[in-house]
Formats: C-alpha cells, sequence, structure tokens
C-alpha cells in the first residue's frame, strides 16, 4: 500500500483530532475534580496531614479496589470530623463516596470497596468540625478496568 | 430491585464507651449506568444511594454513595456504645425501596 499525499494528510488531522479530544477528556476529568473538591472544602485549600488514604498499589481487578479512611480525631464535641469525600480523579464521574461521621461514631475510620475505571489517584479529603480541610491522595495501579465499557 | 438481602456483623455485646467496628453488605448490582447491553442501548442508573446507621435513634453514621460504589456494597465503621440498645441499618435505592436491618447490642 502506498500512502498518496492526501491519505497522508486525512491520517495527520485525524491523529491531532484524536489528541485534541483525548486530552480535552482527561483535563475536563481534572477539572471537575478540582470543583468538587472546591465545593466540599469551600474554596479552601486543603492542608496535607491528619488524614491516610488507605489503598493497594496495585489493584488487579478494578470492579473491587478495597480502601478505607482513617482521619485523627479525639472526636469530642469541639473537635471532630464531619465528613470525608472520596473522589477517583480518572472516573467518568470523579464523584466515589461521602461518609459523613458523628460524635457517637466514635472514631473516623471507614472503610468500602470502590470501581476504578484505569490506573488513577484516588483522592480523600476531610472536614474538621472547625471548617479545616485535610486531603490525602494515592495512586492506584488498574490492570482490568471497572466501568464495563 | 426486590433481593437486594442487606448483612451486618455487630458484636453482641460491648463494654460501656468502647468503640466497635461494624460491617455491613448489601447485596445489589450498582448498576453504574455507564454500562451497554448487547444491543448497545445504556443500561440506567440503579444504584443505592445512600446508607445510614442509627443507634437508639440518634445518627452513627451515614454515607452518600455514588455508582464508583462497588456491587454489592460494603461498608465498614466503628460505632462508641455507652447503653445497651439496637442498631438500626438503612440503605435507600435509587427507585425509592428502602432495606433495613436491625441490631441488638447489650453493653455490659
Amino acid at each position: 500500500m502506498t500512502l498518496t499525499r492526501r491519505d497522508a494528510l486525512g491520517l495527520a488531522a485525524g491523529t491531532v483530532a484524536f489528541l485534541t479530544f483525548g486530552g480535552k477528556l482527561a483535563f475536563a476529568a481534572a477539572e471537575e475534580t478540582a470543583a468538587a473538591i472546591s465545593a466540599f472544602t469551600g474554596g479552601k485549600e486543603p492542608a496535607t496531614g491528619k488524614i491516610t488514604l488507605d489503598a493497594p498499589e496495585i489493584a488487579e481487578n478494578g470492579n473491587t479496589v478495597p480502601v478505607g479512611v482513617t482521619v485523627e480525631s479525639p472526636m469530642t464535641a469541639d473537635d471532630h470530623v464531619v465528613s470525608v469525600m472520596i473522589l477517583a480523579e480518572g472516573n467518568p464521574n470523579p464523584q466515589v463516596a461521602t461518609f459523613n461521621f458523628t460524635l457517637m461514631s466514635g472514631t473516623a475510620e471507614a472503610k468500602t470497596r470502590i470501581r476504578l475505571a484505569k490506573t488513577q489517584n484516588v483522592v480523600a479529603i476531610a472536614k474538621m468540625s472547625d471548617g479545616s480541610t485535610y486531603i490525602d491522595k494515592k495512586e492506584v495501579k488498574v490492570t482490568i478496568g471497572g466501568c464495563g465499557g | 430491585m426486590a433481593d437486594a438481602k442487606p448483612r451486618v456483623k455487630v458484636p453482641k455485646t460491648a463494654a460501656k464507651g468502647e468503640v466497635i467496628t461494624l460491617k455491613t453488605l448489601i447485596s445489589h448490582q450498582m448498576e453504574s449506568g455507564q454500562r451497554k447491553d448487547k444491543e448497545g442501548k445504556t443500561i440506567p442508573r440503579q444504584i443505592i444511594n445512600k446508607f445510614t446507621c442509627e443507634y437508639n435513634g440518634q445518627p452513627v453514621f451515614s454515607c452518600d454513595l455514588d455508582p464508583a460504589v462497588s456491587a454489592n456494597p460494603y461498608l465498614e465503621f466503628t460505632a462508641k456504645v455507652e447503653e445497651s440498645g439496637t442498631f438500626k441499618f438503612t440503605w435507600v435505592d435509587d427507585d425509592g425501596s428502602i432495606y433495613t436491618a436491625e441490631n441488638e447490642l447489650k453493653v455490659e
């Protein structure tokens, strides 16, 4: 097969279109994640520390990835964790789950199993009773995606 | 979905002021709304979108779930107990169905 000039041009245009489209999708997801974070924190930049996100480094099956969060807190009336939001940057929708704690929770610890479409960062953000927010991030490598494409 | 079956694991007894771990699971397909059937039509979303746990009518823990939570959603969390009572677990389905489970706990 010989490649004529017209074919080559068409191919090049197609590649450019594909790259732009693909790039835009990834960008939209990152922006959506940032939007979800700022909606949760009220526009403030979350600090690091206090919250620990526990997720496997490699998840063979993206359909069930065990994740856990632990937030250091005395869980008293003046100082407790209100909620923790979990986000997956590379999923079609970044929202995964939001845990709401009360004083009767005793600790701010929770575990669940989530779906991950591909290798990506999982983000956990904690909101404290005084309004401060803390963030932790972890990259999870996914062998088989869990969105049933 | 009528066959959603909740399962909970709660210790039978606890000491006063003890922080106990509760494990819950409900059988549910958590249809994400992203999948397509053989004809290429999108299968509509149907998930459990809310879970709550109460102890003697007081809220202990709740969770808002999105389609990224796995099928048969599993949740593990803690509760601090001061007196004997009953845990009430509630799962809310997208179609409005509500599934509940109750569990007694004796504080010694």
